[in-house]
């Protein structure tokens, strides 16, 4: 029975054979001990046709539930230009493998570049990587990159109003590490940093992760923040939503050693958590502690400007246990969607999706406030993203906001119900989610 | 045939010294850097650092492999090259006459372990 | 191939955009930031039409080389077909637009996938639950390595922090160790390429947490000592741990869980043909056995969160898109033709090996599995070298194999063509392999200037590295 995606036929396979020097598909395998050969029937479906294949997945589409999303938490429904898709879904792009063979690898090579160079203006830092897993594993890869090139601390902090999903993937990889993670402070909303510079003073810190936006949708305000860890000899990481770098203040600019976070906010689909794309740049004299792929310019054999994946031998195909990262495929399929989306906004672009987003969030939020179901909890510049406090009891709100077709009012760990508009979000639909939250009791 | 200068002394991990008073100049031999091909980074320590023979102080990376270097001698570190930062290349054109530290010695009777010019030859005939 | 200069940053021109976005008729814009926060000047993004986008980047695709381009043998990397319905279901609409944090109420269909597609995986492998959030090959391992760290720590068993890798193991083994808190003990490979069982004899002991293996190894040949290094290992109190980058010719003829295996994980962007988009993104599911399931980390499956369990290493739930194109796969397949993948994918590397072990040199000729080594050219007097075989290939229209890869051999030559390759694309490419060996005698300094087709031929790579350039403000 010929199968579309193996084109052999029983006389190639019969002349293969005879080719191989064996007299049977069997003995391909006579090396292998029977009491491990399969024998039996495996417990998966009959083969499918495509249609059948469509089938099963529209009837999985079918049991989702669509909903209007008014939620961020690390994941923002921004919109993606149709080109992006449409760019992404080319197969010499698609169905390529890393970029190893430069001399037909220059488109790969060439997107990487740009990324590299876009992640670097975004941040405000020198250099960038080819792209990570996603922000939670690149706030991860931040901590080890500090450890390493103190050579003598074991010790981390992180800022406990980061994501609590990054927070808990950092305390992972930190404790088979080996290394200590502390945890910053909070006051009203924001990173202490009377608490950081009270836990750095013992000198025994090798680097500080802190958000640009936190888990309360707050902008920090991280004046003093490089000053207080440079001299307690610590480097600083900040957690970024590259989004928001179109307008807020960078990395580099609050004197940042490290950058890192997720830039699926570059519009990137919601996909249920992913592929989304990690990214990583810091400055010059930490490049070569940085972890994964990297592209640099150089010239052929004919001088002709060539790009090649470079500084190789922090990699784990060259050494071993002693590189920067065990990390091997990236996203980089997922770097090209970001380059090429931030190619079609450009600088006003970006603005103009902050804009939106600020002017919705805005609008709901106080609009919110009016409703009288709602209070503060910190009075603190917010972007997209806010939280605030509920009369109402925040499960059932949650539920009768999805009810009505609306994933919204998410509720924190703290209890507070987070809301994010993106300039996806219409006026429309934000009445229409305020006119169901006034007829809650 | 890999080039030896008479007179310093080498190591099994391919690094020559040269000795004055209780300074240790430390460099890799002509060996090592045929065996790396092109370098492209020496990754050195910082003064002061200290460094215990038999044990990495740093690494030379070329395009497609990198080494550890192993420190010959214990002590201080009280000078790197800072030539080779920007130019590793220099370690092909000679190996012999550059250097990558320069170590004071904590315990100079550690030199005796180290081979001479004679001894290493054979050394590298069977590596 | 056509050679095209640009970067996206050279086409740009103040004043010009690729964007359409709505009016705002919203009260307040970004500008309502305090300044304190916000940046001093505007990033320096390019400024481009979408006429323009899109021309650059149809360019530099026309300089890429994909598995739809042509014959990809590269060892170890299994690049096989990707069939394009794989691509239109992840693409649909309704699996785009759903966040990761939504209740698991309203995300019945995409937990019935989880489901199924883990099943599938136990199915295939004999393995008892699967996490599905490990990004990649190298997370995977990570992350099947904390599950076995904690797995010792939750016994008490503080003291087991070694591991055991072969020497010829792939590079992400002993990273992942590191990354992981474990030393790394590398075992010794036979000459012919299988774990020296009297070495391993030597490493066993209460210190070591288990062993990483491939099998068929990099060499692509079986270990048929696995019985017996299974229960060595399991014998001191150390679990077995499998790299799933060589399962592919296993599919459909034998199961890891069925060898000894505790622990594995499974490449999907290779055995379960999801594209490798120029080096992901993959997915790299990691199985356990039944004692091992309450190690599987958060967010799982199952809505639990043991005590037991290995911690968090995804933000979310893993690539869930990549996910859906392996499980489109895996039902193409079904129970019928997947007993065929693993047999087609071995059958086209012993082809490939007889029909060209006369002029590259084979140094172990022995049936192999899905992929084979050659030591360069057969004939050592011409002086052309794997880099340069490599390099010709590319002028022929054909990708490279993996190059001086394992370390084993001198002049590596790593080939794996899979099984979704015809038997005339094999003709094909042997013709060349064979061709390449004629040019190499008579006229090898042709073969030495190789590539002289491409877009770009052999890129300075020391250069790259001894001044790096890594963005477009730093070029000269």
């Amino acid at each position: 029975m010929a199968f579309a995606y193996f084109p052999h036929t029983p006389d190639d396979i019969r002349r293969m054979l005879q080719r191989s020097g064996v007299s049977s598909i069997d003995d391909l395998y006579s090396d292998v001990p029977e009491k491990f050969r399969f024998r039996q029937e495996y417990d998966l479906p009959d083969a499918m046709s495509e249609m059948e294949v469509r089938r099963y997945f529209e009837e999985l589409d079918r049991a989702d539930t669509r909903l209007t999303v008014f939620c961020g938490a690390g994941a923002y429904d921004h919109y993606t230009p149709s080109a992006v898709g449409y760019i992404v879904s080319r197969s010499e792009f698609l169905t390529a493998y890393t970029p190893y063979q430069a001399e037909i690898s220059q488109g790969t090579l060439r997107y990487i570049f740009e990324f590299q160079s876009m992640m670097c203006e975004l941040t405000g830092l020198d250099c960038a990587n080819a792209s990570m897993y996603d922000g939670a594993t690149s706030a991860a890869e931040v901590l080890l990159m500090c450890v390493a090139s103190s050579k003598k601390r074991k010790k981390v902090l992180v800022s406990s109003t980061l994501l609590p999903n990054v927070i808990d993937v950092v305390r992972t990889y930190a404790s088979y590490h080996g290394v200590e993670s502390g945890t910053v402070a909070a006051i009203d909303g924001v990173t202490s940093r009377d608490s950081l510079e009270a836990m750095l003073a013992a000198g025994d810190v090798a680097g500080v992760l802190v958000p640009g936006i936190n888990r309360y949708g707050i902008i920090e305000d991280l004046s003093g923040f490089a000053d207080a860890a440079h001299s307690a000899g610590a480097l600083l990481a900040v957690y970024s939503d590259p989004s928001s770098l179109a307008v807020l203040k960078t990395p580099g600019e609050w004197g940042a050693d490290i950058a890192c976070g997720d830039a699926q906010s570059l519009g990137i689909p919601l996909s249920f958590g992913g592929p989304y794309v990690g990214f990583l740049a810091c400055r010059k004299d930490l490049m070569r502690k940085l972890p994964g792929r990297i592209v640099g310019a150089t010239a052929d054999m004919d001088g002709k400007r060539s790009f090649v994946l470079t500084l190789q031998a922090r990699e784990q195909h060259i050494r071993r246990e002693k590189a920067t990262s065990n990390i091997c495929s990236n996203q980089s399929l997922m770097a090209l969607f970001v380059t090429v989306y931030l190619s079609l906004m450009g600088p006003d672009g970006l603005k103009k999706v902050n804009d939106l987003s600020y002017g919705g969030a805005h609008y709901l939020h106080d609009r919110l406030l009016a409703t009288g179901k709602f209070s503060e909890v910190f009075d603190r510049p917010f972007l997209k993203e806010f939280v605030l406090n509920t009369s109402l009891d925040p499960e059932k709100l949650q539920q009768a906001l999805l009810d009505a077709g609306f994933f919204a009012a998410l509720v924190t760990e703290e209890g507070y119900v987070s809301f994010c508009v993106t300039e996806r979000r219409t006026r429309e639909e934000i009445d229409a989610m305020l006119d169901v939250i006034r007829l809650l009791g | 045939m890999s080039k030896t200068v008479a007179g310093l002394l080498y190591s099994e991990s391919h690094e020559w010294v040269s000795v004055d008073g209780n300074i240790a100049t430390v460099g890799i031999t002509d060996f090592a850097q045929h065996a790396l091909g092109n370098l492209s980074y020496v990754d050195m320590p910082e003064t002061d650092d200290e460094v215990t023979k038999g044990e990495e102080f740093g690494a030379v990376e070329s395009v497609k492999a990198a080494s550890d270097l192993y420190s010959p001698v214990s002590g201080k570190v009280v000078e790197t090259n800072s030539e080779l930062e920007d130019a590793p290349e220099r370690l092909n054109v000679d190996p012999y006459a550059n250097w990558i530290i320069r170590v004071e010695m904590s315990d100079p009777s550690e030199l005796d372990d180290l081979m001479d010019e004679a001894a290493y030859i054979s050394f590298c005939e069977k590596e | 191939m056509k050679y095209y200069d640009k970067l996206i940053f050279e086409l740009s021109c103040e004043g010009r955009c690729g964007y359409t976005l709505p009016d705002a008729d919203w009260a307040q814009t970004s500008d309502s930031i305090p300044d304190g926060l916000k940046r001093s000047a505007a990033p320096g993004l390019p400024q481009v039409s979408e006429p323009e986008v899109v021309r650059h980047y149809t360019n530099l695709s026309d300089m890429n080389f994909g598995v739809d381009t042509g014959f990809y043998p590269l060892g170890s990397c299994t690049m096989k077909y990707n069939p394009k319905i794989n691509e239109e279901i992840a693409g649909m609409p309704g699996f785009k637009g759903i966040h990761p944090l939504q209740p698991r109420s309203t995300v019945r269909g995409v937990m019935k996938l989880y489901g199924d597609l883990s099943s599938a995986l136990c199915a295939i492998t004999g393995m008892a639950g699967f996490t599905l959030n490990p990004f990649a090959g190298a997370h995977g391992e990570l992350t099947g390595l904390m599950i076995m760290r904690r797995y010792h720590i939750c016994r008490g068993d503080m003291k087991r922090t070694r591991v055991i890798v072969p020497d010829s193991a792939h590079g992400t083994n002993p990273a992942s160790a590191a990354v992981c808190g474990l030393d790394v003990v590398q075992v010794n490979s036979l000459p012919d390429g299988t774990i020296d069982v009297d070495h391993l004899k030597t490493l066993l002991d209460d210190t070591v947490a288990g062993i990483m293996m491939t099998n068929p190894n990099t060499l692509g040949l079986f270990e048929t000592r696995i019985e017996e290094i299974a229960d060595l290992v399991h014998g001191c109190g150390g679990l077995l741990y499998y790299d799933g980058a060589n399962m592919n010719p296993l599919l459909g003829v034998v199961r890891p869980g069925d060898m000894g295996f505790d622990i594995m994980h499974l490449n999907l962007h290779k055995t379960f043909s999801t594209p490798h988009g120029g080096g992901g993104p993959g997915a790299g599911p990691v199985g356990v056995a039944e004692h091992l399931l309450p190690y599987l980390p958060l967010p799982r499956i199952d809505g639990e969160k043991p005590d037991e369990c290995a911690g968090r290493v995804s933000g979310f739930m893993g690539n869930f898109g990549v996910l859906m194109k392996a499980y489109a796969y895996i039902l193409m397949l079904g129970r019928q033709n997947i007993r065929m993948a693993g047999p087609l994918a071995t059958l086209n590397a012993n082809y490939i090996k007889e029909s060209l072990k006369d002029c590259y040199r084979l140094p172990i000729d022995k049936v192999c599995k899905h992929e084979f080594v050659f030591d360069g050219l057969a004939d050592k007097s011409t002086g052309v070298t794997t880099l340069d075989v490599a390099k010709r290939l590319l002028d022929y229209g054909f990708h490279a194999p993996t190059v001086y890869f394992p370390l084993l051999f001198h002049q590596s030559i790593m080939i794996e063509p899979t099984e979704t390759e015809s038997r005339e694309t094999l003709d094909a490419f042997i013709e060349v392999m064979r061709k390449i060996a004629e040019e190499a005698a008579a006229d090898p300094d042709m073969v030495r200037s190789a590539p002289h087709n491409t877009s770009v031929r052999r890129p300075d790579e020391t250069a790259a590295a001894r001044h790096p350039v890594l963005k477009y403000r730093d070029l000269a």
